[in-house]
């Protein structure tokens, strides 16, 4: 009898894996769905059809299919499939990250621009947009790139550099983001105040609002290498994040060094966001949500949360940004604003309808 | 050879206000030392660096004739087991998750089936099978602090520290706690160091007793030794009568604290009158 019920924490474990998997192997598949829709869809005339014959013709070019013209090509392989695979790419990088940071400091607050590296990026953006100024030269959007990725690096070393003072502690290093963010809010409200044109203002709260619309394949090139190390990389760390989740001292006494997770966990996610936010600018609420739903649906583990919490934020921003092409045609309503749009509704109906506490 | 906790002068202070002055003290393997003391004597803070959780000088803190501070965290890790006073995970574990955490030192990612068959069989050590798909969360303070005894014993350590591993505990699971400890260290399992409050508690599960006071060891030895009416009159500041419990162990009855000057009792006497006469 005793030996049976050993057997059984086992087996229950195993079996409860093996639902995760399957989870995650069906978010996979929702996420394949949306993204084939996803490409069918716009204001432009090509549908479903056309959108898989060009994508076929282009894969299996042996199989002789029939392309369709030069628009229908243009409109598929260099507008939507790239915006596509950037909103898969950028929802799953800043996913991921979420699902790190709120484990790696123990609160389910945090998203992923906690080391302030949002307001940071904003900061280095409105310098380019609306003062011309280049931390490294170069001009119009790759100005902007450059100068958002160099200021998130900025904001993750001065808040690093910050906590080093007082210890490198979770607490430490959440102040440390709150005030390092407020500061380069504050900077780039006075750029905002001082800059010379109206138009430049705009552009400005347009880069914050964030969005999709400058997807090429370049972008997809450099960030689709970067996002999946990014991503594997804090993979590899998950299970020192879920010991970090009983505290720091049994942590310690499990062998774990905190301090050394956390400083690998902070530059893994400055990586990931700030290269994603600023390609696409400031998409906020996926990796403060997705990993929320993540847990709801296959629990803590970080090992199995971190992968489905990337493909939930994949499948999120996906969504927003093609109802976001499709609401108010011809004209586009950026993918920040139908995120919170769609993703509160979506997340307050996960959070009420679920029996089992989530939080304590 | 038999493995052996030793502690040589050990200082420790917080910033510049010393915690701990010059401790000293040894436990055999099987042996289960109690550590008492008032609030603020150094009972936890001596756990701590013990397990290096709070960093001390070299050759202080030795295992097995080793320095603690030459073994690496991890190393550590295999030999000894911490168990804090409480424990609350933000995110919701599973208890077979939280047991699979004590394997840490062991794997990297994924665990063996080994470590599996270690986990059950610390799940069933500890009666917590039924519990095992349960979130840790959701469960009493006794079955929480069960799982956290069983996370700790996951990592099969030789050294188990436990910070009043029975506060707020009831009564009966106080005693399942303790019998399991007691259970461990008899078997020559693991020794036990544990910080605990109740005086009578630790007279009857102890084999050795450490008394602190201020920082220092104020008296050490058996319960019979340690627990006299003038070490507790001298560190806890109350009268007590110590008699011998049905069990033969000295049983500690607090009459009343030592009232520590005329002054103080006028006072309160005075604001006792004013509040009635309100």
């Amino acid at each position: 009898m005793r030996l049976n019920n050993r057997r059984d924490s086992r087996n229950s474990y195993i079996e409860s894996k093996g639902k995760k998997l399957f989870g995650i192997f069906c978010i996979s598949l929702v996420l394949l769905v949306t993204a084939v829709i996803s490409v069918s869809l716009g204001a432009a005339s090509p549908g479903f059809v056309e959108a898989v014959q060009v994508i076929f013709s282009k894969i299996l070019p042996f199989l002789g299919i029939d392309p369709g013209s030069k628009i229908t090509q243009f409109i598929i392989l260099e507008l939507r499939l790239p915006r596509i695979l950037l909103a898969i790419i950028a929802g799953a990088g800043l996913a991921a990250s979420g699902a790190t940071m709120q484990g790696v400091l123990r609160n389910p607050l945090v998203s992923s621009y906690i080391l302030g590296i949002s307001a940071a990026a904003g900061f280095g953006a409105a310098l380019a947009i609306a003062l011309g100024i280049g931390v490294i030269g170069g001009v119009g959007w790759y100005l902007i790139i450059v100068n958002a990725f160099i200021f998130s690096w900025l904001a993750m070393v001065m808040v690093y550099g910050i906590a080093r003072l007082r210890g490198v502690t979770t607490e430490t290093i959440i102040l440390a983001g709150v005030a390092i963010g407020y500061l380069f809010s504050a900077l780039l409200s006075l750029i905002q105040y001082v800059a010379p044109e109206y138009e430049a203002v705009r552009a400005v709260v347009f880069w914050l609002m964030g969005g999709l619309n400058h997807a090429t394949w370049e972008s997809i090139m450099i960030l689709f290498p970067i996002i999946i190390l990014a991503i594997v990389l804090m993979v590899l760390q998950a299970w020192n994040i879920n010991v970090m989740s009983m505290g720091e001292e049994v942590a310690m006494s499990l062998g774990v060094t905190p301090k050394r997770v956390l400083t690998i966990t902070m530059v893994l996610e400055t990586l990931a966001t700030a290269s994603i936010i600023s390609f696409t600018g400031v998409i906020g609420f996926i990796c403060l949500i997705s990993p929320h739903i993540a847990r709801m649906l296959i629990g803590s583990d970080h090992r199995f949360l971190i992968p489905c919490s990337s493909l939930i934020g994949a499948c999120l921003l996906l969504c927003s940004d093609t109802v976001g092409r499709l609401l108010l045609q011809p004209t586009e309503i950026p993918v920040g604003i139908v995120t919170s749009l769609l993703g509160v509704p979506f997340f307050l109906y996960i959070l009420i309808s679920r029996r089992r506490r989530i939080w304590s | 050879m038999e493995l052996r906790l030793t502690i040589n002068n050990l200082s420790f202070s917080y910033g510049s206000s010393p915690v701990l002055k010059g401790v000293d003290l040894a436990v055999e393997l099987g042996e289960v030392l109690g550590i008492v003391g008032p609030n603020g004597s150094g009972k936890s803070t001596l756990l701590k660096c013990i397990n290096r959780i709070l960093k001390t000088k070299h050759n202080t803190v030795f295992v097995d004739g080793k320095d603690i501070n030459k073994l690496n965290l991890k190393e550590l890790s295999k030999i000894m087991g911490y168990v804090p006073q409480s424990s609350l995970s933000v995110f919701p574990f599973t208890v077979f998750d939280i047991v699979m955490m004590g394997r840490t030192p062991y794997i990297h990612w994924s665990p063996s089936e080994q470590d599996y068959k270690i986990i059950a069989e610390t799940l069933d050590f500890l009666g917590l099978n039924e519990l095992a798909m349960r979130h840790f969360n959701e469960l009493s303070g006794g079955e929480q602090q069960k799982v956290m005894i069983a996370r700790a014993l996951a990592q099969q350590p030789k050294i188990l520290l436990l910070d009043e591993p029975t506060s707020n505990l009831d009564i009966k699971h106080q005693l399942e706690i303790l019998y399991i400890l007691k259970n461990l260290a008899q078997s020559k399992y693991c020794s036990i160091v544990m910080a605990i409050h109740d005086l009578n508690i630790a007279s009857r599960f102890s084999d050795k007793m450490l008394m602190l006071k201020k920082g220092c060891i104020f008296a050490a030895g058996t319960p019979e030794n340690v627990l006299t009416e003038e070490n507790i009159e001298a560190v806890y500041g109350i009268k007590a009568q110590v008699t011998k419990s049905i069990m033969g162990k000295p049983q500690v009855i607090p009459l009343e604290p030592l009232s520590s000057n005329e002054a103080s009792e006028t006072s309160s006497r005075s604001y006792l009158l004013n509040i009635k006469s309100r």
